[in-house]
């Protein structure tokens, strides 16, 4: 893919954005949204992670065999978080015969 | 030494394009490596949190959100003055790619040094796991421990990689102040670039996690 040089703006705008963000995580998380807490604090973090993928790791001009690459890697971060929580979060769900 | 036209083209590739794409799929590859390795973490901080939430709120309230916030900046500075450093080296700006590279040293500097100041913090206030733990008012020590423990290896994991990085923009500049890196030929700009984003991507996930998602509870 030929190379793809960005212009000074579009990395000043996402660095404006990111920098809003984390005043914006830092300040909700003041407030009390009772376990929507967590759910916005890494709503907040995705965003920002997408915005250096995409922009500042250029992701977006990148090789469709780059980004299966980077998309495979999340989804197995997806099964090593998810199978593992499926097992520690479930355990008091059911009771353990003889126990 | 190889010139700088047999570095950006070498004989197993067809074109400079092609060899490009390849080292930087390698570079991505090794950077899934390293979200497994975190996730791994990330996952082990998950359980006990969960395990023990109310303690892990009290210990994590005795971090400062205000430093963690302006180090998360400081950590965001570094990345645009970074990708700039890219910039820069695509259009074979030598002297503007060293002065970025230096910038993104001073960033990278900058967050150490104030992380170095919260761990010296820790280390006054009995912190640190260990026989001398000891956390005010908190009735479940271990658990307490088992927090500080995660903290200490997470954010020094991070810090490790920042060491690493600042290393490789030391010898960056040493070589782009030699002329080394052309348009032609910058790829280890470039994959030096991925790394140390994809350190700061590590760090936007750290500061909420350990620093922020119990904040409410004080009040």
């Amino acid at each position: 893919m030929p190379e793809q040089i960005e212009s000074p703006k579009v990395y000043l705008s996402v660095f404006a954005a990111l920098i809003v963000l984390t005043v914006v995580t830092t300040a909700v998380a003041y407030v009390n949204l009772g376990p929507f807490s967590t759910v916005v604090a890494l709503a907040i973090a995705v965003s920002k992670m997408l915005l250096v993928a995409l922009f500042f790791m250029h992701i977006r001009h990148s090789t469709i065999l780059t980004k299966i690459v980077v998309a495979g890697g999340l989804l197995w971060l997806g099964i090593l978080i998810t199978l593992s929580l499926s097992d520690f979060l479930t355990r008091g769900w059911l009771p353990v015969p003889g126990r | 030494l190889p010139s700088v036209h047999s570095l950006a083209l070498q004989e197993q590739f067809d074109t400079a394009e092609q060899q490009r794409d390849a080292s930087n799929l390698g570079m991505w590859i090794f950077l899934v490596t390293e979200v497994m390795f975190f996730g791994g973490v990330f996952t082990a901080y998950t359980v006990y949190r969960h395990l023990y939430w109310d303690v892990f709120a009290r210990a994590s309230n005795t971090l400062s959100a205000l430093i963690g916030a302006f180090n998360t900046a400081v950590l965001i500075c570094s990345s645009l003055t970074m990708a700039l450093a890219v910039r820069a080296s695509q259009l074979g700006a030598r002297k503007t790619l060293v002065l970025f590279l230096l910038a993104t040293i001073l960033f990278g500097g900058v967050f150490l040094a104030i992380k170095g100041y919260e761990w010296y913090e820790k280390f006054e206030e009995h912190h640190v796991p260990g026989p001398n733990f000891h956390m005010e008012g908190e009735p479940l020590q271990p658990q307490a421990q088992l927090f500080f423990s995660l903290y200490f290896a997470m954010t020094g994991l991070h810090a490790l990689h920042m060491v690493i990085g600042v290393g490789l923009l030391a010898w960056l500049t040493f070589q782009a102040h030699r002329g080394r890196f052309t348009a032609l030929y910058n790829t280890p700009v470039d994959n030096t670039g991925l790394y140390w984003h994809f350190v700061d991507i590590i760090w936007i996930f750290l500061f909420p996690l350990l620093y922020l998602v119990d904040r409410h509870l004080t009040k």
